[in-house]
């Protein structure tokens, strides 16, 4: 192992722990946690090297089994893939944590296939943002893809019927981005995202670019729930197993999101994707605020917490993929910060209701009276996570936001500095809503089966407080992480 | 003024912050938690004073936290205008403090380490406030003081209590995210500062009607300062304990959303460039219409707290009024009635809350004849009420002498009309509280031979207000000077 080839062992050690996890947690399911929490401790610790070495001495590309391109995998390690690597490695590792708590009591006995999956998951996420290969992305994806229906079917209820729903759509998802790239290999004979780029301005005004591009978008919208594209996700998300959603509901759709950017600026370039279809760009930040608006009127409507935190997942990817449309710096800034912060709050948040519903058995908003009492910490770091998607300062949601609209603010579009603005009063009705109920009303007799416990297990609590304190961290943080990473990350073209 | 850069300013916010710890550990030893709040309490204000010479000397204090957007940090900085605030907050927050154990105790109240830890939360986000060096830090002790005092309003856990706080949130929250917010970022956009300067950042960077829309946004945004019509929060918030009610009024909050205000008037804006595209207008009449209509409405209140609230609305835009006039003597007058009401208000509120304690009475019809019984208190209340009116020899009157100044200065006589107006409709509501304490005999079947005098813990902090009200017309020199400063007169 040396320092060019670290990025790699980052993915590989998940994958390996994951035949590991199969082969001994079958025996013993005490072999599960090191096993799990070793590899993606080091994945950590890779993925933080990797970005330090990045941010010195610029990115990298490295081709696997020194087979060169266009046949062989190039793997792209710039500054956007490495803080991506970081993210996923981090926020897996304390998900983990949390997740084996609650696996062992949802799903005695399944622990080693669980983790099994999951550890494919994670191995396959950390490849997605590395490969510099279209159609390499596309097998990852449905790796990633294909871990993640088995994992939402091992839920509880419905989760199969959910899970069946998401491989539908998933699997049309899918096919749209692959069309879109067969498009691009025959009108370029080549599948390596840099060689696809330097040919294709020499194409324009080909039909066939628009239709692999507008392929390819819709392809990973519906991937990553863009609303209109997002009915399977509540479902699937609040179904799975908790352990699964505190892991799968941070990352999937983030990753996504970085996909889109990958794909708008790696393969293409940024003067096409905005400029060379008039209409395009400002209609698709249109949809994002409408997205953001309807998300958050479902949300509104919801009486389970978790249900809840579906339909505000939803509406967040409104705020990024409308930031990235933006075109302008500001914006892109904004969007990619928000992968970051999206990523922590969501996972802060489902850590909470992880370690809620361990110990209460339910998320329904009339099973939440007293919780303030009950579970202090626990609710102390649901409060932070709240604030943080309202968009209180310090508190690193303000940040993004900020970005977001300021880069709305630049570009004119009001219609989404408006979506903002409504969904962060939005947000603060759904939250309040939820602090006034476990605050405020008066605690219920326990009843006989002793669910009305204390706090939540170190396990579930660790992670939790961990994933709060990074909240406020990142966001007192957010001018040197904007500074020295992100503004290195955004696609060439958009840099201020 | 030259700036030093110093730790000062962030003890001074830190101290009440970090006893939050301590008075959540000792929930079950009242005394010991109660000890906490006013060590916190008396060395907040002690680090406040500490500062006062410098400042006074022309000597600031600076320090940037985080560098957190380009040309944007939070940053503290300790100004003439921020002293001014902090130092009668944090005063006034001692009385408070000492005033909250008797009414708590008193009154048995449940949650109390809940309580004083909020409290501890909200004077930090008050002098944070005060001390913030932008915009951006402003707005980040702003909503930190929002939500710190969400749990003090909705404390009785009643629905009545719970949906004043709903009702206070939506408005606060809904205002500062909805209006203060794109406020904030279209004058960063403008301006790529958010730094209060004197004379202000938007000079020559914006359109009139661009000008207009932020002063729109910025007044009613910061919904704190209850200009009309987004007021109805404050009466609403009356459910809370009357503690609360008095740091709502008093110390906080209120004079926080207006010195937020003002704070934009002065820093952001300028007053010159105002006065250039002729913005005072809109902040004038704004203020005129709440203070006329606020007063109206107070006459017709039985419940007195109610009748406090209604009157601190019309009060607070005495201070809007006064920025708006755009001449020295005007806002000279409302700086200087942040002060003079706090001091006067929150006596009257004391008064109110020693009223409840004694007699458990909360209806004005109810308390013929009680001032016989609770001459001190309803003394006190006499002084406040002297100095809300603007009456010599109370510090009320030389705050209003200034305002009456700035509305001849400027040649707005309408405004002189509204604000003797306004002083006659005050002394309209007040004198009947007293004069029915006094010289009314009880209605029938009340009998109030068991009421005496509220506790100590009660009676001392608002005397002691009361009494400074009254020494604030002999000497009124230091808070003068300090607002000379701020103006840079």
């Amino acid at each position: 192992m040396t320092a060019t080839n670290l990025h790699l062992y980052v993915m590989v050690a998940p994958l390996l722990s994951a035949f590991a996890v199969n082969l001994l947690g079958r025996r013993s399911r005490n072999w599960i946690a090191p096993l799990a929490l070793g590899a993606l401790s080091f994945s950590t610790l890779g993925a933080l090297l990797t970005l330090q070495r990045v941010l010195q001495h610029g990115g990298y590309r490295y081709t696997v089994g020194n087979w060169q391109p266009p046949y062989g995998i190039e793997l792209v390690i710039d500054p956007l893939s490495a803080l991506m690597l970081l993210l996923i490695s981090a926020v897996a590792l304390v998900a983990t944590v949390g997740a084996l708590k609650s696996v062992e009591q949802e799903l005695p006995g399944r622990e080693h296939l669980f983790f099994t999956l999951y550890m494919i998951l994670v191995a396959g996420l950390l490849g997605l943002v590395m490969t510099g290969d279209a159609f390499n992305l596309y097998v990852l994806l449905e790796i990633t893809s294909i871990t993640t229906y088995g994992l939402i079917a091992m839920g509880r209820g419905r989760a199969p019927l959910a899970s069946f729903n998401y491989i539908i759509m998933g699997s049309i998802g899918a096919c749209f981005y692959l069309l879109g790239a067969g498009y691009l290999y025959i009108l370029t004979g080549t599948l390596n995202m840099a060689d696809i780029a330097s040919i294709l301005p020499g194409l324009q005004g080909h039909a066939a670019i628009a239709t692999a591009f507008g392929f390819m978008m819709v392809g990973l919208w519906v991937k990553m729930a863009f609303f209109p594209l997002h009915n399977w996700l509540p479902n699937a998300y609040s179904l799975a197993p908790t352990g699964a959603g505190i892991m799968i509901a941070p990352l999937m759709t983030k990753v996504t999101v970085y996909l889109m950017i990958r794909v708008m600026f790696s393969i293409f370039a940024p003067e096409y994707t905005f400029f060379a279809h008039p209409g395009v760009q400002a209609g698709i930040v249109w949809v994002a605020s409408l997205a953001i608006l309807c998300a958050s009127a479902l949300a509104l409507a919801q009486r389970n917490l978790r249900r809840m935190l579906t339909y505000i997942l939803v509406a967040e990817v409104g705020y990024m993929v409308g930031g990235v449309w933006l075109a302008n710096s500001t914006g892109m800034t904004g969007a990619v910060l928000h992968i970051v912060n999206d990523a922590l709050m969501t996972l802060c948040l489902f850590l909470a209701a992880a370690a809620i519903v361990y110990r209460t058995g339910s998320l329904d908003f009339d099973h939440l009276r007293g919780l303030y009492r009950r579970m202090p910490l626990t609710m102390a770091a649901f409060t932070v996570g709240a604030f943080s998607m309202i968009g209180v300062p310090p508190t690193c949601g303000f940040f993004s936001k900020w970005y977001l609209i300021l880069g709305a603010v630049e570009a004119g579009h009001w219609e989404f500095v408006v979506a903002l603005l409504l969904s962060s009063l939005v947000n603060a009705v759904l939250f309040f809503r939820i602090i006034e109920i476990a605050y405020f009303k008066v605690n219920p007799q326990p009843s006989g089966d002793g669910l009305l416990a204390g706090e939540a297990p170190l396990w579930l609590l660790t992670p939790l407080l961990t994933a709060a304190i990074a909240l406020l961290a990142v966001g007192i943080g957010s001018g040197p992480l904007v500074n020295q990473v992100i503004r290195l990350a955004l696609p060439p073209g958009l840099a201020p | 003024m030259n700036y030093h850069s110093s730790l000062l300013p962030l003890a001074a916010i830190c101290i009440s912050l970090l006893v939050t710890v301590p008075i959540l550990l000792s929930d079950r030893k009242p005394n010991l938690r109660e000890s906490w709040t006013l060590l916190a309490a008396i060395g907040k204000f002690c680090l406040v004073a500490i500062m006062l010479p410098s400042v006074l000397a022309g000597e600031g204090f600076v320090l940037t936290l985080a560098e957190v957007f380009p040309g944007v940090p939070i940053q503290l900085r300790v100004d003439a205008m921020g002293m001014f605030f902090a130092l009668v907050a944090s005063f006034l927050w001692i009385c408070t403090s000492i005033y909250s154990i008797g009414y708590m105790r008193s009154t048995q109240e449940q949650s109390q380490t809940r309580y004083y830890a909020s409290f501890a939360v909200a004077i930090s986000a008050t002098i944070g406030v005060a001390f913030s060096a932008n915009l951006l830090t402003l707005y980040l002790f702003y909503e930190m003081l929002s939500l710190s005092t969400y749990p003090l309003v909705t404390h009785k856990q009643n629905d009545e209590a719970r949906a004043s706080g709903r009702k206070y949130l939506s408005y606060i929250l809904g205002t500062s995210i909805g209006l203060v917010l794109p406020a904030m970022l279209i004058t960063y956009s403008i301006a790529g500062t958010l730094d209060f300067t004197a004379g202000g950042i938007l000079a020559g960077h914006a359109s009139k009607a661009t000008l207009a829309l932020l002063l729109v946004l910025f007044l009613f945004g910061f919904a704190k300062a209850a200009l009309m019509p987004m007021h109805g929060w404050l009466p609403a918030a009356m459910v809370a304990p009357t503690p609360v009610s008095s740091f709502l009024h008093g110390v906080a909050v209120v004079k926080v959303g207006v010195f937020s205000i003002l704070r934009v008037i002065f820093g952001i804006f300028g007053p010159d460039l105002l006065r250039s595209v002729d913005l005072g207008m809109v902040i004038t009449t704004v203020a005129s219409i709440t203070i006329l209509v606020a007063s109206l409405i107070a006459l017709s209140q039985d419940n007195l707290k109610r009748r406090l609230a209604y009157s601190t609305i019309g009060q607070l835009s005495y201070m809007i009024l006064g920025a708006g006039m755009l001449s020295a003597a005007g806002m000279t007058g409302g700086l200087l009635h942040i002060a003079m009401h706090a001091f006067g208000k929150i006596t009257l509120f004391f008064c109110a809350g020693a009223i409840y304690v004694a007699s458990h009475k909360k209806y004005i019809s109810e308390m013929d004849g009680l001032g016989r019984r609770m001459p001190l208190t309803y003394g006190a209340f006499l002084l406040g009420s002297l100095s809300i009116i603007g009456m010599p020899p109370l510090g009320g009157f030389i705050s209003k002498w200034h305002l009456l100044l700035g509305a001849i200065e400027s040649q707005q006589l309408v405004l002189l009309v509204v604000l003797l107006g306004s002083s006659l409709l005050n002394a309209a509501y007040f004198f009947p509280i007293i004069y029915r304490g006094f010289f009314a005999s009880p209605a029938e079947g009340q009998d109030l031979s068991g009421i005496q005098e509220a506790p100590l813990c009660c009676l001392i902090p608002l005397l002691t207000t009361a009494t400074l009200s009254l020494v604030l017309f002999f000497f009124p020199g230091v808070l003068l000077q300090l607002v000379r400063q701020a103006l840079a007169l």
